[in-house]
């Protein structure tokens, strides 16, 4: 490692508080990048599995009911 | 060949096929870009002349250059759906805005934290921010556009007219530091001549670019998948596909 000590490369002489903001802000874009469209994905397939239950429910209440 | 893109054209294949392939190429995008950060973060030498401030090049270029080249992506494809009116040309074309844009507000915002220590100032209005501060704006016009209209396929139009007519910006950023006095530098890495730039420094700044590709490819994959199902939620193939996560 180039630096001496955690805080040292946390200062970065007098830089550090330039470089760490630059590399957090990145990497909550990244993260967003790839965390949306799993999330929009997740809650379409959910979505749709439940208006199956519900269309599967509804057929089940249409069917008509035979007396014995 | 042709059957290949025969393929390409078809949804359940390529929503199956990006499946396969985000499951090998997502951990190897993490695992290369938390190689690339610790590297330039902690393992390099500061630069002569800039010191630590210069260890944000290896999120501020990578950034910039997928942006750019991300636009290539998203003009082609908007192209393609203009021309033979494929769809998933649409679809790839629209999951490139948001992740276009994201690449260049990452590029623009640490570009800006990087001048200030470098060049006394967060923001001056030369040609190379100017131009990427418009490369944003088209990114972002080709999200909104779509999103106003009601009538997708005018929609899918537009935009793919809207991100052909900006291909002009891209030419200019690539020379604004060439053409007009700029506080930016020129590039560092050339591919043909000699580069600037210590290959100490150069390697994984190489690896963070090669990660930002991954990256760009994994989010272009995972958009495309969402919109696919989106679009594609009547079918036969997605209400299997559902009730067969379902189970």
């Amino acid at each position: 490692m180039y630096f001496d000590s955690l805080s040292a490369a946390l200062h970065m002489d007098g830089h550090g508080v330039f470089v760490w903001s630059a590399y957090l802000i990145s990497m909550s874009v990244v993260a967003f990048m790839l965390a949306a469209p799993r999330v929009r994905e997740r809650k379409l397939i959910k979505n749709l599995a439940a208006q199956q239950r519900r269309l599967a429910g509804q057929s089940d209440t249409l069917k008509p009911v035979i007396p014995e | 060949m042709w059957t290949f893109f025969h393929k390409l054209g078809s949804p359940p294949w390529l929503y199956a096929i990006s499946g396969s392939i985000l499951r090998w190429l997502l951990p190897l995008t993490l695992l290369a870009l938390v190689a690339g950060l610790v590297w330039g973060l902690l393992f390099t030498a500061p630069d002569f002349r800039q010191g630590n401030s210069y260890r944000i090049i290896y999120i501020h270029v990578p950034a910039a250059v997928v942006a750019l080249a991300g636009y290539y992506v998203m003009a082609t494809a908007g192209a393609v759906s203009l021309i033979w009116k494929m769809k998933m040309a649409d679809v790839a074309m629209r999951a490139c805005a948001p992740i276009g844009a994201a690449l260049t507000f990452i590029a623009l915002v640490t570009g800006a934290i990087w001048g200030k220590p470098t060049w006394g100032t967060w923001w001056v209005w030369d040609a190379r921010i100017t131009s990427m501060l418009i490369l944003l704006f088209l990114y972002l016009g080709v999200v909104a556009l779509y999103e106003a209209y009601d009538n997708k396929a005018a929609a899918s139009k537009a935009c793919a007219v809207l991100s052909l007519v900006g291909m002009v910006n891209i030419p200019i950023i690539y020379k604004s530091v060439d053409w007009w006095y700029s506080l930016h530098q020129p590039a560092s890495i050339k591919f043909t001549g000699e580069s600037t730039i210590d290959p100490s420094m150069l390697y994984p700044l190489l690896l963070m670019i090669g990660a930002f590709y991954a990256l760009f490819t994994c989010s272009l994959l995972m958009n495309m998948r969402a919109e696919i199902l989106s679009r594609e939620a009547r079918t036969g193939w997605v209400q299997k596909l559902v009730s067969g996560s379902a189970d």
